[in-house]
This record gives structure tokens, sequence and C-alpha cells, in this order.
């Protein structure tokens, strides 16, 4: 029982890793109708700009200083990034298929990984934003060496909450984010009433740069900031998938299940199977959420019949 | 005037429906046919520079054929029937893994043999994973067909059945025996794979004018009213799966048995399903030739990009130029959907427009 | 559009002031490396003491015997079929074509073992690739110096046996051996299975999808079970990782064994304090400098032609890959005594490797001394020497904490025959004599 409550909480504070990634695609696909496979890249490049910028602040002001100056930093980085790709990328390919912006965002994903290779350097980068990493241990009363829960995944539950309050406040009580969910909706009837279209694609990549680098600062914290981190993009997929591509409360729940899903898969599934199947299992059971409900479990209802 | 059609009566239907219905581009066919087959073996052995060496074979132009026949396969679902797929990576590793299963456990099958039954096996799992597509479309589909990328990168590392036994789970290609030839020099095991590429690609070309391809392009073009007229969504879509795997399958076990040697799983990773879709968009949704312009571009383009600077003498070192050609190549890709987002292939269609009028201004 | 063009090139431009590793010369020695990429933290060091040995030859000695290196890098990336094309690309360069091939990469490796024999030039191994490659009988051109994975996991075994009280402790032991899903980890669990059907430890062997940053439920498993040991055969991401896990599940780290390619800087550092205690076996040679770090710093770092950055000069990775150069110059002097000072062809160089030999006074010579211990490559035996020692990581450096462990023979020289031979067959090579060699 003790075992099965750990997996169980590891799957569900993993699964907030994933939730976190995903909201970042949500974000772009409600907005836009682009499934933004550059959110992996975004996040490597908002790691690398913060790590970066964190070495070279760090050596000459106090700690809380230099990490709001690298906050700063790398958040001016990713709103130079959301302005490029929505000057350069998405106006010009107004009106396109899902297919070709879902190509161009690969584009992006090339282009962003290239540049930030370049300039940061292949060099794994370490990020301390002073997030604990020691395990606790509790209820031990009634299980036998206790119940493991590790600080650093309760530090990124929090955070990744917040942050979904911040962005459900925000896009329920704020004018940009009302206007938002008015280009979420049918974005020729948002442009018709006057909100300006660029500027609010602009606003959610830069959001969608945020969520990134906060995703990037707690896998950072984790692994170090290195090119492996552009692979989380796809364990966000299956989350994404399960949640429906629109709704950033599915994008959590999702998560949540996925990660739990995947891993009670491993540990009680894998043994006789022969292990490693995490990642295939996320898809397979994403397909089966797609058979039933095509939509995803919050997804908009597509009226269609294929 | 170059590309004008005057004068070219037709008389029959027959003619009417004829795959290159101009003079000229028949001509233009004949003439790239001689170059590959004969002008380019014949340069090789003439040893005329850059042909003399296997370079340009074994790293340049056999990745290239077996890649497009991969995007010729994938186009069939994606570009003529609407079925986004990214997994077609999955689907090579299955022709792959069967054709090595099959030519080394049944070594009296000849090679070539082996190769197509691997295309065949490929050609029934697409069927399987094909089904949600009767379900589920779009982005949707695309996301789940990864669920085959993933399983099949799993079960061919986990299963050692498939790869029969070997320690580290990477297993070598028999030797290429085709009939009694022995395809071992690169300039043999280019032609073996032109000739693959070439009877596919006619058959593939004619399958796409025929009732069915009508069917897959109705089926894309609008599910509903293809439906209402009567086809039946379910076969159309199916046999796109299993035409389209067979021939990603048959590329698969090509680049498995001819271009590598030996492999292992990630040689057909979720990179690779990625690659030819790319080959696909780049070139053009259902095109035949887009698939070939595709393949040039995704392939060649990156090994052009590190080559020049060192052939320029340009002092870079390879992880800038690695780094840049990552950049430039995503960029170009940006760049081409931007200018020309129905692919290479349009491009072509266009020039033939304006050089039919040429040098009148209409 | 074309605005960002001009941005990207000139920020490219900016930031690419370093110098191209290429030199002109007679004997040409091509290096398949990859800086960029999931492994990039892996390979940069590697690549760096691979060429900065290599312009040391030119610019101390003026080449070897005279006879000037010229050298090109390919970048890999990692992905087989990049190798492949760099192969093709660098194969034939050079006045008498490449001299040897250092495919970096097991995947790399296996497909090049089956091209190289055709194209007549060797490959060096070093450290890895396939097991049964040392059996020179059947791999002709395949030169696994200095140890293979199968050598690793036996040393690692003992290495376990002698911290629980002996072999015969190890009976109803449980080890863990937790490996990259790819053929990198696969290879050493015929090894570790023998290993556990004789001494009577169970196994349970773990895989993690790569690139391994996923690891919870298997290390929340580990937990569970508590094994005594658990050996990692990680690469990349995957190592820091597993640090990370083992610290949340409180397993000690002293009681993970990794591989020699799980055991470097790059694997550690990023874990910070959660690394500390754990242990790796060594490929002979650890961290730490010698005669020939002082030499390349005086003749390459102050030329300004390294770019090597100054703490990475010493590391275990970039020592790693200065003795694979340095082996490979020396197999070219070897052969250079046969054929005579003049460049050679992959085929010549192939004999010098064949018989290389490095004695104590070499070694000496050399300025690797403690590094390496001398061995001798013959035609039956490929690999040379099957020795090793553990490390251990302090949060700073690698510190030796055993001897030097020999790999049990008398398990491995079967294992490898009956591999070698089943290869051979498949392959329909004819197995070499190799009483015949000279």
């Amino acid at each position: 029982m003790g075992f099965f409550l750990e997996v169980l909480i590891g799957g569900l504070l993993g699964g907030v890793l994933y939730a976190l990634v995903a909201l970042g695609f949500v974000l772009i696909f409600k907005a836009s109708g682009i499934l933004n496979f550059a959110q992996g890249a975004m996040v490597f490049a908002a790691g690398l700009g913060f790590a970066a910028a964190m070495e070279k602040t760090s050596a000459h002001m106090p700690f809380a200083l230099a990490l709001a100056t690298s906050l700063l930093l790398a958040t001016g980085m990713m709103l130079l990034t959301a302005w490029a790709i929505e000057r350069f990328v998405l106006r010009p390919l107004v009106n396109q298929n899902g297919l070709t912006l879902f190509m161009a965002t690969i584009g992006v994903a090339f282009m962003v990984e290239g540049l930030a290779q370049q300039i940061f350097g292949n060099n794994i980068r370490r990020i301390d934003v002073g997030l604990p990493k020691t395990s606790m241990f509790i209820l031990e009363s009634q299980f036998d060496g206790g119940i493991l829960v590790n600080a650093l995944d309760l530090w990124t539950a929090v955070i990744a909450a917040l942050l979904v309050v911040a962005l459900s406040l925000f896009f329920q009580n704020t004018r940009t984010g009302r206007a938002l969910r008015a280009v979420a909706d049918d974005h020729t009837a948002a442009q018709s009433v006057g909100i300006p279209l660029n500027w609010i694609w602009f606003i959610v990549w830069s959001i969608a740069g945020g969520v990134a680098l906060v995703a990037a600062i707690v896998w950072g914290s984790k692994i170090g900031v290195q090119f492996a981190l552009t692979f989380v993009a796809l364990k966000a997929l299956p989350v994404l998938i399960v949640g429906g591509l629109t709704s950033i409360p599915g994008a959590i729940v999702a998560g949540l299940l996925v990660g739990m899903g995947e891993k009670f898969a491993e540990v009680y599934l894998g043994p006789s199977l022969g292990g490693g199947i995490e990642q295939w299992f996320a898809y397979v059971l994403a397909l089966f959420v797609l058979l039933v409900r095509p939509q995803g479990l919050f997804g908009e209802r597509i009226i269609e019949r294929i | 005037m170059i590309y004008s059609d005057e004068g070219q009566l037709k008389t029959t239907y027959a003619a009417d429906m004829v795959i290159f219905p101009l003079a000229q581009d028949r001509t233009l066919f004949a003439i790239l046919m001689l170059l590959a087959f004969v002008g380019i073996p014949a340069l090789a052995l003439a040893g005329i520079p850059p042909f003399h060496a296997d370079y340009i074979f074994k790293a340049i132009l056999t990745p290239f054929l077996i890649l497009s026949l991969a995007a010729l396969g994938l186009n069939i679902l994606v570009g003529y029937c609407g079925q986004i797929s990214l997994g077609a990576g999955a689907f090579m590793a299955v022709g792959a893994y069967a054709a090595f299963n099959f030519a080394s456990r049944i070594p009296e099958l000849p090679v070539l043999i082996a190769i197509l039954l691997g295309g065949g096996v490929a050609a029934a799992v697409g069927v399987c994973f094909g089904v949600p597509s009767l379900r589920i479309k779009g982005l949707y589909l695309a996301v789940a067909t990864l669920a085959a990328q993933f399983f099949f990168d799993w079960l061919f590392l986990r299963v050692r059945w498939f790869t029969q036994d070997s320690p580290s789970g990477s297993v070598s290609a028999p030797k290429l025996n085709v009939f009694g030839w022995h395809a071992d020099s690169a300039v043999e095991r280019y032609l073996l794979v032109l000739s693959i590429i070439v009877v596919l690609a006619a058959l593939a070309k004619n399958l796409v004018r025929s009732d069915i391809g009508r069917q897959w392009m109705a089926v894309r073009d609008m599910d509903l009213a293809a439906e209402i007229i009567g086809i039946r969504p379910v076969r159309a879509k199916l046999t796109a799966f299993a035409v389209s795997s067979f021939i990603i399958g048959v590329a698969g076990a090509l680049w498995a048995f001819v271009n590598l040697g030996s492999w292992e799983p990630s040689t057909f990773s979720i990179d690779r399903s990625l690659q030819i879709l790319f080959m696909v968009i780049v070139g053009g949704l259902g095109s035949i030739l887009g698939c070939f312009l595709g393949a040039a571009f995704v392939l060649l383009l990156p090994i052009m990009l590190d080559i020049v600077p060192g052939a320029l003498g340009m002092p870079l070192s390879t992880d800038t130029v690695s780094n840049m050609t990552m950049f430039l190549f995503g960029a170009l890709i940006v760049f081409f959907l931007v200018v020309e987002p129905h692919g290479l292939a349009r491009l072509w269609v266009i020039l033939k427009e304006k050089l039919k009028i040429w040098p009148f201004p209409y | 559009m074309k605005k960002l063009y001009l941005v990207g090139l000139a920020a490219a431009l900016a930031f690419s002031v370093d110098s191209p590793a290429r030199a002109d010369g007679d004997q040409f020695i091509p290096i398949l490396s990859y800086r960029t990429g999931p492994y990039a933290p892996n390979g940069i060091p590697y690549a760096n003491g691979f060429v900065d040995y290599l312009e040391l030859v030119n610019r101390r000695d003026g080449g070897v015997n005279g006879i000037k290196l010229a050298f090109e890098e390919c970048e890999t990336g990692y992905a087989t079929d990049r190798g492949v094309e760099c192969y093709e690309r660098l194969k034939g360069k050079g006045p008498t074509g490449a001299s040897f091939f250092n495919p970096l990469s097991t995947g790399i490796t296996f497909a090049l073992t089956e091209k190289a024999p055709a194209d007549k030039i060797p490959l060096i191994t070093f450290g890895y690739g396939r097991s049964e490659s040392r059996d020179g009988s059947v791999f002709r051109w395949s030169f696994p110096l200095l140890g293979t994975y199968w050598t690793a996991a036996d040393v690692i075994v003992q290495y376990i046996a002698s911290q629980v009280g002996g072999v015969e402790a190890l009976r109803g032991k449980k080890i863990v051996h937790l490996y990259l899903d790819s053929p990198y980890g696969k290879e050493p669990l015929p090894v570790l299975e023998a290993k556990a059907a004789k001494y009577g430890f169970s196994l349970t062997p773990m895989p993690v999808t790569a690139p391994g940053l996923e690891q919870k439920s298997q290390w929340l498993q580990i937990r569970q079970s508590k094994p005594d040991f658990v050996i990692l055969w990680g690469y990349g991401v995957m190592d820091p990782t597993a640090m990370q896990e083992a610290a949340a599940v409180n397993f000690p780290r002293d009681r993970i064994i990794g591989n020699w390619w799980a055991g470097a800087e790059p694997d550690v550092a990023p874990a910070g304090e959660q690394g500390i205690g754990y242990k790796a076996v060594m490929l002979q040679h650890g961290a730490g400098r010698g005669k020939v770090h002082a030499d390349v710093e005086k003749y390459v770092v102050t030329a300004g032609v390294s770019r090597s950055k100054p703490e990475e000069i010493g590391q275990v990775l970039y020592n790693r890959g200065l003795l694979n150069a340095m082996l490979g110059v020396e197999a070219i002097r070897t052969a250079q005594a046969k054929f005579g000072k003049r460049p050679l062809t992959g085929e010549e160089v192939r004999w010098g490797i064949e018989n290389l030999k490095l004695d104590e006074s070499r070694i000496a010579a050399l300025g690797i001394e403690g590094m390496i211990r001398p061995f001798q490559i013959s035609c039956a035996d490929h690999q040379g020497a099957g020795l090793s020692r553990v490390q251990q990581w302090d949060g700073k450096t690698w510190k030796v904490v055993s001897d030097w462990i020999q790999a049990d023979e008398s398990l491995l020289a079967p294992m490898v025959k009956a591999a070698a031979q089943k290869y051979g067959a498949d392959k329909s090579i004819p197995a070499f004599d190799c009483t015949k060699a000279q």
C-alpha cells in the first residue's frame, strides 16, 4: 500500500512537469490553432538564456538581485523570440492550414535550437534558484519507511499551480485575456470587432515563452540545462491529446493522468513486458482516449461526422 | 514557346490519358532516365569527378533515392488521402526488421523477395494502425500515429525474437544477392535501388490516377461528400494506409540493407519520421515529382551547407557549421512554406506555365 | 525574411571565432565527433582532447617521424546515418586515405564494422563497440583497444564482490542493471547474466528510454526492492538524472557503480551535491594531468589553436580523447617502422595497430605515466588489456579508490570466441589463422 501511494504521488508530481510543458502548447493552440512543435526548443533556449544570465550576474550582485535580473533578461529574450516568430513566421503564414503551420513550427524549432546552441554553447549549464532537493518521508507511523515525497517535485507542483491560477485569472479578468479568448473562438469575428490579431499573437507567444521559461527553470534545476530538454516536448504531446488541445484545465488534469498512468504501467506492467514502456504507454493511452472521445477529455466538442 | 502544346493533338482517349501528355515532358523524362541508368554509371566508369568516388553514390545518391521512396509512400497517405502521419519511421522499421527476419530465417529466399515481403508486413501493420483514422483526423491523428512510432521503437529493442538474440539489439543485413547478382559495389547498389524506385514510382503514379487514387483524393477533399457519392471511406483510408506503408516498408528495408548494412531501432526514430514528413511538405503534397524534389532538399541541403564552408576554406568549426546548418535549414523551411506552401513541385508547374508562353508576355 | 537571415548569419558568425579542426599534412586522420545535439556535453571534451594531441604532435615533433598529420573533424551529432555520411566523405581524403576511424558511437561502430573491411580502413573503438570484436581472427579491422563493455561489466561485478566480502558473498545479493535502452546499454547484459548465474546473485535489468530524462518509476522500483547495488549504464543526461532520482529515494550513491562512459565530469557535475559518492570504473585512465598535458599547454594552448577550456584539460573525457589520438599515432609510428617513413595506407596502419606495444619506458616517454598500464595488441587479442580501476566522485574531482582489477578471462574468452564465430559464420568470413600473422 505504501509503495502504491508512493508511485501514485510520484506519478502525479511527475505529471505536473508534463502539464507545465503542455500548457505552453495549449495556449498557442487556443489562440492561433497552431500545434507548436517548437515549445521544446523554447524551453531549451529559455533555460540557456536564464542559466547564462545567472552565471554572469551572480558573480557581481547578491543572489536575489541576480535572480531578478536573470529572470528579466530571459523574459526579454523570450519576448524577442515571440516577436520574431510572430513577425517572420506567423504573419506571412496567416490563413494557412494546420499542417503547414505545424511544419513551420518545426522549422522554427530548428532555428531556435541552432541559434541557441551557437550563442550559448553546448555545455551543460546548471540552474540553482534555491529550490530544495531533499526528500521527505511522510506517514511514517502508518507505513514502514514512510512515503517518499521529493521536495523539488512538490515545489514544482506549487509553481505549476500558481502559474495556472495566474493564467486563469489573466484569461478571465483582463481585457487582453478576454481578447485572447475571443480570438480563440473565432479570429475573423474577433478581428472585425477591432481586436488586433498580430498583437494578440505576440502576447500569446510571449506567454508561451514565459511558460517555457518556468518549465526550463524547473527542469533545469533537476538535470541542468542541456539539449535533451528539447525532448520534453514529446512527453507533452500525449498529455495534450488526452486533455484536449484547447483546454487549460485539461492540460493539468491530463498531465496528472498521464504521469500517474505511465508510472503505474512502468512499475506494475513494465517488469513483465521487459520495462521501458512508459513512453509508448502514454501515447497508447492517448490513442484510446481519442477513440472514445476524439476531442480529448476536455476539448471542445467537434460536431462533425468522420 | 518551349513548353507549348500547340500541334500536339489527341485523337484517342488513350492518348489523352497518358502520364505525360506533352511531348516535351516525355523527352525530358526519357533523358532523365537515360542519365540516371546509363549516364551516371558511365561517368563513374570513366572516372569523371565527382562520380569517380564512392562518396557520391554511397552518401548522396543512394540515400536520396531511398528517402524519396519513403517520401513517396508517405505522400500517398498525407498528400493523396489527407491522413497525417508522424509514424513513417515506425513503418520503415517494420519493413527493415521484417525483411531481416525473412532473409535470415529463410536463407534460400532471394534478398529482393525478402525486402518486398518486408514491405508486405509493413502494409499489414499499417492497416492496423490506420484503424484509428476512421474516427479521428487532422493533428489528433498525427499525434496518434506517434503511438506507432514509440511502440515499435520499443518493440524492436525489447523483443529479442525480432533481432534474433543479438546481445546488443543491433542487427546486420545479409549480403545483397539479387537472383545471383551480387550488388557489392557502390554503383551496382545505386542501380539496384534506382530500379526498385522507378518501378514503385511508376506503380504509384498509375495507382493515384486510377479509381482507387481518385477515391483517396475525394476522401481527402471532403470525406462526407465522398461518402455520399458512394465511396466507402473505410476502404479508401485503409487501402491508402496499406499502399503507403508497403512503400515506406520497402524503403525502410532498403535503408537498412543497402544504405546502412547494420542498424538499430534508433535509426528509425521520430527524427526520421519528421524528416520524411518534411520531404513531403517541402516537395509538395499530392505530387510524385515533389517527393524527389523534397527528398533532395531535405537530405542534400544540410550536407551541402555542411561541406561548403570547408570547401571554401572558411575558418569555421564543425559545431558552428552544424548549428548554422540547423538554423538555415529551419529558416529555409519557413521561407518555402511562406513563399510556396504547395511545395517545390508547384514551382515546377509554375515554371512550365511560364515557359509555355515565353518569350511573349501572354 | 531576408532580414532574419542576415541577423541570424551575423549572430552565428559573431560567435564563431574558434579555429577549425583541420590541418594540412600527409598522413590523414579523420575525426568523427559530436559537438552539438543531446550528447554534446560529453562529445566536446573528447573531441578537444583528440585534436589537441594531433596538434601537439605536429607542433612539438613536426609530425610522426617528419610525416605531418592532417586531420579533419566531421560532426555526427551521435546519429548513425550522419556518421556513415561522414565516413564516406572522409575515407578517401589525404594522399593515402584515412589512417583509421574512431566511430565514437555504438551505432556508428556497428554500421562501420560492415563497411570498413571493404575499404581496408581499421576501426579503433577505444573502450566501446562490439565486445566480440576483440577476436582479431574474425574482426580483422576492428580494435576495441584497452576495454570492451564486457570487460567493464566483469570488472564492475568483481568490484561489487570485493565490497561485499568476496565472490561467495555475492550469493543472494540483488543487483539492478539500470541502462540506456539502446545497443550501448544492452551490450553488457550477456556478461552480467552469466555472472549472475555463476555467482548466484539476482540481476534485474531496468531499461530507461533514451535520452533518459524520466527515471522516476525505475527508482521507485529500486526503492521498493532495495537492491544491494545498482549498475548504471547511462550516457549523457541520463546520469545526472539518475543521481537526482537516487538522492530522492535515498539510495546511497556509493552503491551505484557506473561504467566508464558514465564516469566523467558531465555525468555528475550537473547533479551537484547529489552525485557525491558515486563510483564508476575507469578505462584504465582517470582524470588528471601528466607531462603530456604540460606539453599541450606549452605548444598548443599558448599558440592559440586549442579550443579547450582551461579546466577541461585533464578531465576524464578530454584524457580519453587524447589517449585515443595517442594510440592511433603510436600505431602509425609502429607501422612506419615496418613500411618506411612515408604516409601510410589504412591497411598498413592496421598492421601497426595489430602490432602496437607500449612498455613502461614508452609510456613514460609519452608523458602519460600512471594513466595506462603497458599492453600489447596481437592478432588474437585486439583489446590488449582487460584491466580497470574504480573511481569515486567527491563533488569536485574523481578519486581512484581501488587497485587494478583484471577481468575474468575464463568467463569472457569463451563468450568472445562463441560470439565472434557466430558473426563469422553469419557473414561467411573465413577465420584468419592468427599463428600466420606477422
